[in-house]
């Protein structure tokens, strides 16, 4: 297979059952296209960061096999974990450190000889060259952050795992975090996020993957996702309202809202509509129309009919 | 967020992952450096109190054992117990304290084995305890004359036991689920032990029942090894106090490999 086509990170039949007996992945199959941002979006508890945990070596397996860049996560830890960063989802520092001293400390664990300049420029992409000889403990809470990424990417990773990078983060440094994800796209970066933020993931990502419970429930294209699962709605708002659908509509499944104000025609992408030749009925009927809107469902609620579905 | 980020390039590791292995090293050592002043001064007044307690006061009643004058006597195991101490007490902390804030992750994730791992939290806690050792020696050469008669042996046993109780301290910061429990392995188990193994007399001079008590405390044999190469004269055979140094280091060095195999308190 050439190297290009490779999955950057492929998940074959994985199941945790964390030692309390609970089974946090029921047999996930994923595999993460190069180059990529993808989201894994799942409400909490839906084990996400079990499954990030896993890849990045931090929670052992309990079947199932899991390759980064075709190297064995387990077997072949030293050339799969070199490829991969991490930014966990809790704020997890030395505080007594300093800036630079934390950033070169994760560089070597990671086995690669310094490189200050690599490290200094670093710094100055993330907004952290004035803090280079600061103790962390001195620094803000979206600071830390920033050194948690700082030192993810210490190593020069071509993969980087993101846990929740926006929970709890000031909008400011949320927009900040989104153009830093994208610009590290840009040069070439896998990247993997999760969220239980919608948003997130409809702002951010090439391909979502909505997790719950354990099991994958869709992975899908963005675009592909919303257009697939989304209802479309068209809205016509009546010059007179009406007292009931008129018989002559009956068979095109349209309700009446808003006292009858409104005839809302609901479809989606196995049911398409023919506009013009419903306003050619409704005239035929005498129905004047003064409005009409069509809108299409966000991600959130597909997400909340996609886990509904389940319950 | 505005300047250029520099783009990754890729890399393979290699086998043996030097880098990461001084990078654990470095950062160990640059604690104790931070707190140098407490790191140094600590066992030089420790050892001076001891030497104006028990070389002083109550050496000057006593005779000499086996030839050895009382103060010159304890110098051995004054050694061997702040290298206890401080082994386990600096090892424990080293692995703990990223357990205790989560910094652990980042020595999860990253592509270095249990035995870099190992050497590097090991190597720099047997290295502050050795230098406290040499600390102690040189203070205690002020009090009393102090001459070595194995100097390679004892130099080799200081950096066996300094491995040896570094290894059993990582144990112990890997066990540790608390602060606690940290600090209740020395003060419980080795102290005592210490106190009760000769560090401070022959067990030659204790009577018989507590005699044959004592060569049931492993502590005996390794303060005897190391009294052997200061002074040459023994309490129990030479052999038997080396084979059980050796034989320490190597369940802790097994214990150590069981729990990077089954991910023990560090992996779910
Ligand atoms: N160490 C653990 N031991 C037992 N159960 C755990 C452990 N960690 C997580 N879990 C459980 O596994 C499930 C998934 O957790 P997690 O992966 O953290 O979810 P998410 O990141 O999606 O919020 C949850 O029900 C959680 O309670
Ligand atoms: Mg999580």
């Amino acid at each position: 297979m050439p190297a290009a086509m490779q999955p950057a990170i492929s998940i074959h039949r994985l199941v945790k059952r964390y030692d309390t007996g609970h089974v946090a992945l029921h047999g996930i199959d994923l595999e993460i296209r190069p180059g990529e941002i993808f989201a894994l979006l799942g409400p909490n508890g839906a084990g996400k960061s079990t499954l990030i945990n896993i890849v990045c070596g931090i929670v052992t397996p309990t079947e199932g096999r899991v390759l980064a860049g075709g190297r064995d996560v387990v077997r072949e830890y030293r050339a799969a974990r070199a490829l991969i960063g991490l930014v966990p989802q809790e704020l997890a520092t030395d505080n007594y450190e300093s800036v630079w001293a934390t950033v070169k400390f994760s560089r070597g664990l990671y086995g690669r000889s310094p490189n200050p300049r690599f490290l200094e420029s670093l710094l100055d992409a993330l907004s952290l060259a004035d803090k280079r000889d600061a103790r962390i403990m001195t620094l803000s809470g979206g600071m830390k952050r920033r050194v948690m990424i700082a030192k993810a990417l210490a190593h020069e990773p071509q993969i980087l795992f993101l846990d929740e990078p926006t929970a709890g983060v000031d909008v400011e440094l949320r927009r900040d975090m989104w153009a830093l994800v994208r610009r590290l796209r840009d040069q070439g970066v896998t990247i993997v996020l999760t969220t239980h933020y919608i948003e997130e993931a409809e702002q951010m990502a090439d391909r979502i993957g909505v997790i719950d419970r354990g099991s994958l429930i869709v992975v899908e294209d963005k675009r592909a996702l919303i257009d697939q699962l989304g209802e479309r709605q068209l809205r016509l708002v009546l010059r007179r309202p009406l007292a009931a659908i008129p018989a002559g509509l009956a068979d095109l499944g349209l309700q009446l809202r808003d006292r009858g104000d409104e005839l809302v025609f609901t479809y989606d992408a196995t049911r398409t509509i023919d506009v013009s030749a419903l306003l050619r009925r409704l005239t035929e009927l005498s129905i004047e129309i003064s409005d009409m809107q069509t809108r299409q469902s966000s991600l959130e609620e597909i997400f909340v009919k996609l886990v509904g579905r389940r319950s | 967020m505005s300047a250029p980020l520099p783009r990754p390039a890729p890399f393979m590791p290699p086998r043996f992952n030097r880098h990461g292995v001084y990078a654990i090293y470095r950062f160990e050592l640059a604690r104790a450096v931070r707190t140098l002043i407490q790191s140094l001064v600590t066992p030089v007044i420790t050892t001076s109190l001891y030497f104006i307690v028990f070389g002083s006061a109550i050496g000057a009643r006593m005779q000499s054992v086996g030839g050895v004058p009382y103060g010159a006597f304890i110098v051995p195991g004054l050694m061997m117990l702040t290298l206890f101490t401080e082994s386990i007490a600096n090892a424990s902390f080293g692995i703990f304290y990223p357990k205790f804030t989560g910094t652990i992750f980042e020595l999860l994730s990253a592509p270095i084995s249990p035995l870099e791992t190992v050497l590097g939290y090991v190597g720099a806690a047997a290295t502050k305890s050795v230098a406290i050792g040499a600390i102690i020696l040189g203070t205690s050469s002020l009090f009393v004359p102090i001459h070595i008669l194995h100097p390679v042996a004892m130099v080799a046993l200081l950096l066996l036991t300094a491995t040896a109780f570094s290894l059993f301290g990582f144990i112990v910061g890997i066990w540790a689920k608390g602060w606690e429990q940290i600090q209740i392995i020395p003060a419980l188990i080795m102290t005592p032990l210490t106190f009760l193994g000769g560090a401070f007399y022959s067990i030659d001079m204790l009577p018989r029942p507590w005699r044959t008590l004592s060569l049931f405390n492993p502590v005996v044999y390794l303060i005897n090894a190391f009294r052997w190469s200061f002074y040459g004269a023994t309490d129990v055979g030479i052999g038997t106090s080396i084979a059980f140094t050796l034989g320490f280091l190597a369940a802790c060095a097994a214990a150590v490999a069981w729990i990077f195999r089954t991910g023990y308190r560090l992996k779910n």
